[in-house]
């Protein structure tokens, strides 16, 4: 089921009872969400990507109806042609996944993922056996028949959450919600659980929606990523296109490792200190952007490169080599990732001195850029 | 008992262990023990049958009743509001709710005598209270209804206070788990947050009803102390103890104690079981 939202709005006001997403940005007013919209299609698996305090649990809790959102302006959610914006939680038929599980810790396994369906109205509720029968196969789909009898505190945290996700799906949702979901767990265990839910997802064809602060998590599981900051989407597009073509600065440096070259440009050449660098660019001070694999590290300087550097820092662990190198004309050290065969040619050490020679680079005007003071925290 | 012996044969890391597991029972024996088996050693010059004929006097016997009937009454009252103070305690903000929690305390804090005497000018037939409701053939004091309000007012916190931290502990995602459910506000009540509350309920419960057994100060005042009808327990044992009949005396005390004792040992058998079963143990 599609999932549309428009000009949903939060405050963070005097109300002051329940629960209040996880800190709200402390911006003029208490914003929590700019009026937002979005487009989920059905069957679509999309993330809600930013930094603590960029409203992504909020804008799910509204989806979820957990949060209501303001009034003014009067915003509408629907899921499919069904108008939700005033429809209880209970009855949203939605499924949702917490961080630490929200587990019943008094109740079995089992009795954890019936529960759904335990506590339907009773002209809709499936025999005990059909109960039983459900039960079961959610239990083997997340491949824990075995734990039936045990209660939550006996699993361990992945085993937790797919209970958890087991119990969610009990009652067939349309709308999957998931907030951090693997956030509480391990990298490894995150990995596994990762691949299994997107496996999950393509098989049951339901829409998931699920927040997330690891870029990586995000860009890997999702069809589309929204990136959120302050309250707004900044964009919303597939992994591969926010990657390759930032909407503005904020996208940029969230997706990953930056380098910044800041210098004053004249006659097409940009001075920093001692470095140089040619560019095509108006006269004036301008920044650049590169990213690791941007930045190739040779022994000589190239007539249109001229950036002195010193290695302070080798890591190779991975597919690349990490190098950071510093110099007197940085504010901030780059990082530079080569590959091992370049890495063993060159005959790295720390504190070799070396020429740094970008091969792309990227620039965002100031108007992209409202929020270019949140970008450092 | 077994556990300890095996977690003492174990090498301990945390140190102090032997210091203060014995500065603990000396205080424990000095305190708790030595009284109580001092109360054991007056029973010393009474015969089984002497002590029987005590304990099973037709008007000690109906002391009993009224006692554990009032105290039975006083703590389910107890067990409802109390629950809901807890809940409103710490689920709300309003007003006034520091205040609100820290008079919580005073039933703890006033000396029961205090509490008794106001409750009795209060309920009596020319009090505030009693003189309203007294024309609707409603009658509090001096009877055992008044002796349930004294030992409801004395034991209230005992539930609030217990089931207060463990309301705390729950996290709001529990019951908005059971929302998204479809589970309605009763039946994520009664099936969620009940059973999450329910041991502490139970023993604060419990608490307040062993608080109630042995309740004198609060009571005699509003209870009127009726031969048969509205004498309690405790006043009984007052009673012997103006006679200088000490056996007598201890002889009454001690089947109070018998019962408080074994009912808490329940409560905390039983809690013990429950805590084990939630960590996965067979309880």
């Amino acid at each position: 089921m599609s999932i549309q939202l428009t000009d949903i709005a939060k405050h963070f006001g005097h109300t002051g009872k329940g629960h209040k997403g996880k800190g709200s940005p402390g911006q003029a007013g208490g914003r929590a969400l700019e009026p937002v919209n979005l487009k989920i299609a059905d069957g679509e698996l999309v993330g809600l990507l930013g930094p603590s305090g960029s409203g992504k649990t909020t804008l799910l809790r509204i989806i979820a109806g957990l949060e209501s959102p303001d009034r003014d302006p009067a915003g509408r959610i629907l899921f499919g042609d069904r108008d939700v914006t005033d429809v209880h939680v209970r009855d949203r038929r939605i499924g949702f996944v917490f961080q630490h599980y929200a587990l019943f810790r008094h109740m079995t396994v089992f009795d954890n993922v019936a529960f759904g369906l335990t506590v339907l109205p009773r002209r809709e509720r499936p025999s005990s056996g059909e109960i039983r029968a459900r039960v079961h196969r959610l239990l083997e789909m997340v491949q824990l028949e075995r734990f039936a009898g045990r209660y939550p505190a006996q699993l361990s945290g992945g085993q937790q959450q797919r209970v958890s996700l087991a119990r969610a799906l009990a009652l067939r949702p349309d709308v999957l919600l998931l907030d951090e979901p693997f956030g509480a767990l391990d990298a490894k265990v995150r990995q596994e659980l990762r691949r299994w839910l997107r496996q999950l997802h393509d098989e049951l064809g339901f829409t998931s929606l699920f927040v997330t602060h690891d870029q990586e998590e995000a860009l890997e599981l999702s069809d589309r990523v929204a990136v959120m900051s302050h309250g707004r989407i900044e964009q919303i597009d597939t992994p591969d296109a926010l990657y390759r073509t930032p909407a503005n600065r904020f996208v940029f440096e969230f997706l990953g490792d930056v380098n910044h070259l800041e210098g004053e440009v004249r006659g097409g050449t940009l001075t920093c200190g001692e470095a140089t660098l040619a560019v095509d660019l108006p006269d004036g001070h301008q920044e650049l952007l590169l990213r690791p694999h941007e930045v190739r590290l040779a022994e000589a300087p190239t007539p249109e490169a001229q950036l002195p550097v010193t290695v302070t820092a080798i890591s190779p662990v991975g597919a690349e080599v990490r190098i950071e190198v510093a110099a007197d004309w940085l504010v901030e050290p780059w990082l530079a990732t080569i590959r091992h065969a370049d890495y063993e040619r060159l005959a790295l050490t720390r504190g070799q001195r070396l020429y740094a020679i970008p091969r792309h680079w990227h620039r965002f005007s100031a108007e992209d850029t409202p929020q270019r003071q949140a970008i450092t925290a | 008992m077994s556990s300890l012996a095996l977690r003492l044969s174990r090498r301990r890391v945390l140190p102090g262990f032997g210091l203060s597991l014995g500065i603990s029972l000396t205080f424990v024996s000095l305190v708790l023990l030595l009284p109580m088996t001092g109360l054991v050693g007056q029973l010393k010059g009474l015969s089984l049958a002497e002590y029987w004929a005590i304990i099973s006097d037709a008007r000690v016997v109906a002391s009993y009743t009224v006692t554990i009937g009032a105290a039975a009454v006083a703590a389910l009252a107890n067990a409802v509001f109390g629950l809901l103070l807890a809940w409103v305690l710490v689920r709300y903000d309003f007003p006034g709710k520091r205040l609100l929690d820290a008079l919580m305390d005073l039933p703890f804090a006033l000396p029961t005598a205090v509490a008794g005497i106001t409750l009795a000018t209060l309920y009596a037939g020319n009090g505030w209270v009693g003189g309203l409701i007294e024309p609707l053939g409603l009658k509090v004091a001096y009877t055992w209804v008044g002796i349930a309000l004294a030992m409801a007012f004395t034991s209230i916190p005992f539930v609030v206070r217990t089931v207060q931290p463990v309301l705390e502990d729950l996290p709001h995602e529990v019951d908005e788990a059971a929302m998204t459910l479809g589970a309605s506000d009763a039946t994520g009540f009664r099936r969620v947050i009940l059973p999450y509350l329910w041991p502490a309920l139970v023993t604060g419960t419990g608490l307040a009803f062993v608080r109630s057994l042995g309740e004198f100060g609060a009571i005699i005042f509003i209870a009127g102390n009726a031969p048969f009808e509205t004498e309690i327990t405790a006043l009984m044992i007052f009673v012997k103890l103006q006679e200088y009949d000490y056996a007598g005396a201890s002889a009454i005390a001690s089947v109070v104690l018998a019962v408080s004792l074994a009912l808490l040992l329940v409560i905390n058998i039983w809690q013990g079981h429950f805590i084990k079963r939630l960590h996965g143990g067979r309880g």
